[in-house]
């Protein structure tokens, strides 16, 4: 079961409010299908500037493996207060531990609702089907 | 999509399977660069079932194929295979293929998205020449073992055909695990030395696991499309739909190799535009290393500072080379080896260098 304390989107990415703010990053199942399970076949992180404005949806950023590019996608509108410093250089991260240490960015939103998105039994649902 | 007959051969080796040119092929065994690593320093073993395999045989065989092939094929020696391309009038290939020139036959091997259309195009060319087309595709598995162990590891299998034996670019015959008059030649797709074998389809899984088990010793693998296409674009071989396709002619891909005009040819179909195109070629086909972790993907354009010079064809991380390299288009004159240009990925840009093609050579390493 994967952590029922965020939402999730059909993009893979998740999101977890955290009070005032949000933290973005992307689910097991993102990296696993960019990195089948390699996490050598991750290699690169392209994130935003702290400040920048992202609508719902917007493409915030890209990921990288051996053979493909995934935009990276904002789930909810707001400002990128920081980004994750780690990324950069331990693209690992994100296959070792894509909960906590491999968050990618943190946002102020502009609304705090996620009502919108996936909870993680819909979000299993979701994976669990052929697209 | 179809299958190949191997396909419950992958699915037990735990492959990622997808689909590749209307066929479900294993694009990773592992991680990909390991398996490509394990070719350029064992060999690895390749399901090619997918390919195209077609058979001309009946007296104009010849006079056919030299009208559709842009190579001499009336000069092959028997027993020798050449790379050639079918080009429409235009010019521009509907697809690249090898010809393995025979005694009362001559066998093709096709890529696998564009075989349909291949055959579509050989017969209507057809008409006026007293030929048989044979689609073979379903009929045979095709199989590659690539890398340096090849030999060792396959002729124990082998009866009747001395594998040490056979130079590059020839094929022969003899028994393959005791399968009589198999075909053997000694081609690839990876710049290293190997085989490609065509056996039964329903042999298939047979050959594959008696190569696989005499292999396991010396380190052989199966590999993956994802690293096929590293490893051919490392050793700068084309690929249908990148360096080569509908706008994309054989000249300026520098594949002039596989062109012939020599008078005896006679005329064939797309030979006045690229003579033409021979003699004032207008872009060119080049290497490009990066400085950075971006890896070239097909479409990003090429700059030097404010000017756009060209475009990636394909890309890849190379492990041989230890950085990511991409073939590009650009005009002729630009892209001197060492020279400084910049690709755009998505308005940001990465420091990239020109190199000479290929980038990876066993022989000239």
């Amino acid at each position: 079961m994967r952590p029922n304390d965020r939402k999730y989107t059909e993009t893979h990415e998740w999101v977890k409010n955290e009070g005032e703010t949000m933290l973005i990053g992307i689910t097991d199942f993102a990296v696993s299908e960019l990195s089948n399970g390699n996490e050598g076949d991750l290699v690169y992180c392209d994130l935003p500037e702290s400040g920048r404005i992202l609508e719902a949806g917007q493409t915030f950023g890209e990921i990288e493996s051996v053979k493909a590019v995934s935009d990276l996608n904002c789930p909810v509108a707001g400002e990128v207060l920081d980004i994750n410093p780690t990324i950069e250089d331990h693209l690992e991260v994100l296959s070792k531990d894509p909960w906590g240490q491999g968050w990618l960015i943190r946002i102020k939103p502009t609304l705090k609702s996620l009502d919108h998105l996936m909870s993680a039994e819909e979000y299993e649902k979701f994976i669990s089907q052929p697209h | 999509m179809k299958d190949t007959p191997l396909r419950e051969v992958h699915e037990r080796l735990g492959a990622k399977m997808v689909e590749f040119g209307g066929w479900y092929m294993p694009v990773q065994y592992g991680p990909i660069l390991e398996e490509v690593q394990c070719v350029r320093t064992k060999a690895g073993l390749f399901d090619l079932s997918h390919m195209g395999r077609v058979n001309v045989k009946g007296p104009d065989t010849l006079r056919y194929l030299e009208r559709i092939c842009t190579n001499h094929v009336g000069k092959i020696p028997l027993g020798s295979i050449r790379y050639s391309l079918f080009c429409r009038a235009d010019g521009n290939p509907i697809d690249d293929l090898l010809v393995y020139r025979g005694s009362d036959e001559v066998y093709l091997v096709v890529n696998a998205s564009n075989t349909a259309v291949d055959l579509a195009w050989m017969r209507e060319h057809a008409q006026g020449f007293d030929v048989v087309i044979d689609d073979l595709s379903d009929a045979q598995a095709m199989i590659a073992l690539q890398g340096q162990v090849s030999t060792q590891v396959m002729q124990p299998l082998c009866e009747g055909i001395d594998l040490s034996k056979l130079g590059y670019y020839k094929f022969g015959f003899g028994t393959f695990c005791g399968l009589r008059n198999t075909r053997i030649s000694r081609t690839g797709y990876t710049g290293e030395q190997g085989f490609e074998v065509y056996v039964p389809a329903k042999e298939g899984a047979r050959c594959w696991n008696a190569l696989a088990q005499a292999g396991a010793p010396q380190g052989v693998k199966p590999i993956g499309l994802g690293a096929r296409d590293t490893l051919r674009l490392e050793a700068g071989m084309p690929l249908y739909g990148h360096e080569i396709d509908a706008t994309h002619n054989p000249i300026e891909a520098g594949l002039s190799f596989g062109v012939s005009f020599a008078p005896e040819k006679g005329d064939w179909i797309g030979r006045t535009p690229l003579e033409a195109l021979s003699k004032a070629p207008k872009r060119q086909l080049v290497g490009i290393k990066t400085d950075g972790p971006r890896v070239p993907r097909q479409g990003y354009k090429l700059f030097q500072g404010a000017r756009e010079i060209g475009y990636v064809v394909s890309g890849s991380v190379s492990p041989t080379l230890s950085t990511n390299i991409g073939t590009c288009y650009v005009p002729v004159g630009v892209g001197t080896s060492g020279e400084s240009c910049e690709l755009d990925i998505k308005g940001k840009r990465q420091p990239a260098s020109f190199c000479a093609l290929p980038f990876f050579s066993r022989t000239r390493k």
